[in-house]
This record gives structure tokens, sequence and C-alpha cells, in this order.
């Protein structure tokens, strides 16, 4: 044990806190990642973990917790880029572009004041890069609540959501408010980019977004296993980055133990990473005669033509 | 005596202009009970306009649609859609499955399992449609018939009284054709569900047909195919004399030499519908 687990990790407080942090944080960015990658807004995730930047580092300056502005700054952010454009991709996308570069100035500003005259240090390492050893344990039940708040939402707006993620123009025949889905699902995704914010910082929680979710779908049948598979890839990357930056204490007695931060982000890539190099083993699998891919049809002699094809 | 059921679908008077272009004008058809009725049109007539009207999804500047003698508010469940373009990505996990399980209970809000009597109703839709082979498939990766196949069990899962189709048959080799025509018209006469199927070639749904609503410049003509597709009344539509062919059971519109023929149905150099 002693080989994996360096003494105190168990007892330790500020262990408990983060791992009780970092596996709440994963399970709802999971849930909400794979809608996210469904939904194909993986920029607007990753732009509102920049508007989410801002709101901590506003935060930060008014003496206030940094939750308080990671999610806030993302609710805000969020609402004004589903507000602007939701109707056509190329709106949407230049409203996420919009929003992204406001919030980053504004972000600038922020941690210019926030180093320049601020008593407390390191708080642009703490925002951008996140501190979850350092996450007072009163923070627990907020984070408890909001992220049981942000699953209801996404348990309540489920169906049209899935619909709408699949197709705008099926769920507009079936009467659902894209406005209203999508406006909700924005918020379930500033709060979850918030809650991340807090266990990975800011600028790296785009990765427990998208990570555990985009691995999760392509190695999955169906929607609901990924987001099963998603949260637990996620709270296994969260763990297994807590333990190596506990370890990592010991690894060099003579300097400070690395990040938390740079763990998870490590593990996350190399898990799509593998998810793609597994992709790519079936697919020469095929080539050579071998089965089909995941959730492939074996081939039929009816309805050959391929969608676009010419007739 | 008792009064006769109400048309399932009613368009009166339906006109609608774009930035000063228009696009349909005076538009008027009916559909009844389990009628198959093609609307056929080249690209770009304002087919998919009319069916966007249809389903509530877009106002026309005049005109009424009523759907069972009822006007928007009332549509609802009363249709089914199964739109142009559905662009599936193969790399989502979306199973056919669920894809036409959705068009139960989509618009649902809340929590709630499937019952059984549900998931037994998707099952016997997927086998209805000749899907159920590749229920558990990612639809992405389904051929361009199969995934008809699969949008056509959602829409008609919810036992809607009109289906209402936009252009299911492009881009479907010769074959896939026949067969979600055979298909749709199998279903039209099992479940008494009336069909409006939007084309921009007729000769494949001759068969079929019990109805045509033939639209060009903005104008349509409606009735049975042997009513519409003739030289009189299509000439009247098109503003210039044009020629209706029937060679060997397929129909072939054609323009007299130097007429303006870029809207006849599916036709470069000479015509044919």
């Amino acid at each position: 044990m002693r080989i994996f687990f360096e003494p105190g990790f168990f007892s330790s407080q500020p262990v408990q806190t983060a791992a009780v942090i970092g596996a709440v944080a994963a399970v709802v960015s999971a849930i909400v990642g794979v809608f996210t990658v469904v939904r194909s807004q993986s920029f607007a995730g990753h732009a509102l973990t920049d508007v989410a930047t801002t709101g901590g580092s506003g935060a930060f300056l008014l003496g206030l917790s940094p939750l308080t502005g990671f999610i806030g700054g993302g609710i805000v952010g969020g609402g004004a880029m589903e507000l602007i454009g939701v109707e056509r991709a190329r709106s949407r996308d230049v409203a996420t572009g919009i929003v992204l570069g406001a919030a980053t100035g504004l972000s600038a500003l922020f941690l210019y004041l926030d180093a320049t005259r601020s008593a407390t240090t390191g708080a642009t390492q703490q925002i951008l890069f996140g501190s979850i050893f350092t996450i007072d344990p009163s923070t627990v039940p907020t984070v408890v609540v909001l992220s049981a708040a942000t699953l209801l939402v996404v348990g309540v707006i489920y169906r049209p959501l899935f619909l709408s993620s699949v197709s705008a123009e099926l769920a507009s025949a079936r009467g659902i408010s894209l406005r209203i889905v999508g406006l909700l699902f924005m918020l379930a995704l500033a709060v979850s980019v918030g809650l991340s914010s807090i266990a990975i910082g800011s600028i790296l929680s785009t990765a427990l977004l998208i990570g555990p979710a985009a691995t999760a779908l392509r190695l999955t049948r169906s929607l609901r296993t990924a987001m099963v598979v998603a949260c637990v890839l996620g709270i296994s990357t969260t763990w297994l980055g807590i333990l190596f930056a506990y370890d990592s204490d010991y690894w060099d007695p003579s300097s400070q133990g690395l990040p938390v931060s740079f763990f998870i982000v490590a593990i996350v890539f190399l898990l799509y990473l593998a998810s793609r190099l597994s992709v790519v083993r079936r697919l020469a699998g095929r080539r050579d005669g071998g089965g089909p891919p995941l959730g492939a049809v074996p081939p039929s002699d009816k309805d050959a033509t391929p969608v676009g094809a010419a007739v | 005596m008792s009064m006769a059921p109400p048309p399932v679908l009613e368009v009166e008077d339906i006109g609608v202009s774009f930035s000063g272009r228009t696009i349909l004008d005076s538009v008027s058809f009916e559909i009844r009970k389990g009628e198959f009725t093609g609307l056929i049109g080249s690209n770009g007539v304002g087919k998919t306009t009319l069916l966007r009207i249809i389903l509530g999804l877009q106002r026309p500047d005049t005109g009424e649609v009523r759907v069972l003698g009822e006007s928007l508010s009332g549509r609802g469940r009363s249709l089914g859609y199964v739109p142009q373009k559905v662009v599936l990505d193969p790399d989502i996990p979306i199973r056919a499955w669920d894809l036409v399980a959705l068009g139960l209970d989509a618009q649902r809000y809340g929590f709630g399992r499937r019952t059984k009597a549900q998931r037994e109703l998707v099952d016997k839709m997927l086998h209805d449609v000749d899907a159920e082979r590749f229920a558990n498939a990612r639809v992405g990766s389904l051929s361009g018939g199969e995934q008809q196949r699969v949008l056509i069990a959602h829409a008609l899962i919810s036992r809607p009284k009109l289906l209402l189709l936009d252009e299911p048959l492009a881009n479907l080799d010769p074959k896939s054709v026949q067969e979600i025509v055979a298909l749709l018209h199998r279903v039209a006469s099992d479940n008494e569900v009336a069909i409006l199927l939007s084309a921009h070639e007729m000769n494949a749904l001759l068969p079929v047909m019990d109805r045509i609503v033939y639209v060009t410049q903005g104008r349509a003509a409606s009735g049975t195919t042997d009513e519409v597709v003739r030289s009189e009344v299509l000439s009247k539509l098109y503003g210039h004399h044009v020629d209706v062919l029937k060679l060997h059971g397929r129909v072939l519109v054609v323009a007299e030499p130097g007429a303006e023929v870029s809207d006849i149905p599916d036709h470069p150099p000479l015509t044919v519908a």
C-alpha cells in the first residue's frame, strides 16, 4: 500500500475535502459534458471557463468566495451567449466569441489588480489552475447542493434536451421550445464549469467537462451508458490526480509537490488518446476482415446507399 | 343525417413573401383521412416553406391552415414530421431505438421511466418499418434508407393523423426509393394516416399517390394525378405551354423550345417531372 499511498493520505482533511469536491464536480461535469459534446458546444463550454475566470478574479478582488465568482460569472456569461444567438450555429458561434473576448479582457484587468493590490499571494495561480487542497471544508455543503440542483435541472429537461441535441428541427416540430431548453442547459453548463473551476482551476475545467464525456461517447452504445461511463472516468481521474499530487510531495523532498490540475488534465488526455487508439485498432481489424466497429450494422443487402450519395 | 368528418388538413389561401419575392400565392388544398398526397415541385418553389407553415413553425402572410378542423394551437400531436435533413453523427452513440422512443415523449419534462407497454410499442414500431435488425445501432452509422425508416418510425409512434415528409426520397438509390414509398403506402393504409410527401420527382409516387399538389412559381394545382398532370392545367400554372407525355407508366412534362423551364421539377435541359 505504501507504494501507492504516502503516509497520512486517508486521514488528511484537505485530501478528504478535495476527494468529495472533486468527485461531485466530476459527476456534474460528466453528465453536462456528454450533452455539451453531443450539442457541439465544446467551444461554448471553453468560453464559459474564461467567463468563470472573470467571475473568480472579480470575486477575489471583492473578497468574496471564488466559487461565488466562478458560478456567478458563468451564469451571466452563459445566459448572455444563449440570449444573443441561439437560432443559428453561426450566430451562436459569434455570440460565444464576443462574450469570450469581453470576459478575457476583464479577466486580465481583475487578475492584474488581484496581483498588485491584494494582500493574498497566488491569486492568479489559484484562479486559473485551482488549489483543491486549500478549499475550506465548509464549502462542501454548498457544492453538493449546487450539484444536486444542476443534476435536477438536467434530469427535468432530459428528454427535450436529448431530442433538441439530436435535431433542432425534430424538436421544434414537436413543440419543444429550443430557447427554454437551451437556456436551462447553458445555466447547468455554467454551474458545472464553476464547480470544476474550484477543483482544477477555471482555465483547465474544460478538460474535466469535455474529456471524460468525449471518451465515454466513443466507447459506448447509448447516451445513458455514456453518462455512467463518463462519471466513472471523471471520478477516477480526479481521485488519481489527487493521489498523485499528494504523493508527489514525497517524490523529491527538496521541492513542493506538483499541482492536482496537471495530473487530472494529463490523465484525461491519456484516456481520450487511448479511446482513439482503440478505435484505430478496430478500424484496422475491419479492413482485415475483422468485426464491425462498435455500433455499426452488419452490411445489409437493403439500402446500401449512404446519406448524400448520388443516385 | 351524420356530418362528414372534417378533412385531416385544410390549407386555405396561403401566401408568403420574402424580401418582396412571392414564394407562395393563394395556395389551397385539402387532404382527407388515409390519403397519400404528393407535394411536387422543383427545388426552391416553397415546398419546405409550406410544410413549415403546416407545422406551425412559420407564419404565413395570408391564409390559414387547419388540422382536423383546428387552427395552430390544437395541432400538437396530430402531426408527425420527417425533416429534409437530419445530420446524425456516427461518433455519437444515439441508438435507433432511443430515437424512435423519443417520438413518444420527447416533449415531456420531468422524470419517469418508460412503461413496459411503451417499450413494446417502440419495438413494434421498429418492426413495422422493418428496422428492428438495427435497433441498437448508432443512427449515424446507418445508410440513408435505414435512417429514413428510423425517422418514419419516430414520427409515427405518437399515432399522428397526418404525416409530413420533406424530400424523404432525395439521395436514396432507386431500390431504396421503391422500398420507402411502399413502406409509406402500407403505413398509410394500415393506420389510416394521411401522408403529405414533398418531392421534386413524381414518378416514383405515381403508383401510390391518391392526390397531387403541384407547386410552381408560387401557385399550386391540386387534385388526382389525372386531374392535375395535364397539359391545360400545368400550362396555366407555368404561364406558358407545356406538354404532358405518359410513357411506360412514367410522366414527362415537356416545355416548348425557348420557354423558361428552370422550375419544372427535376429537369435541366428540356423538362420532366
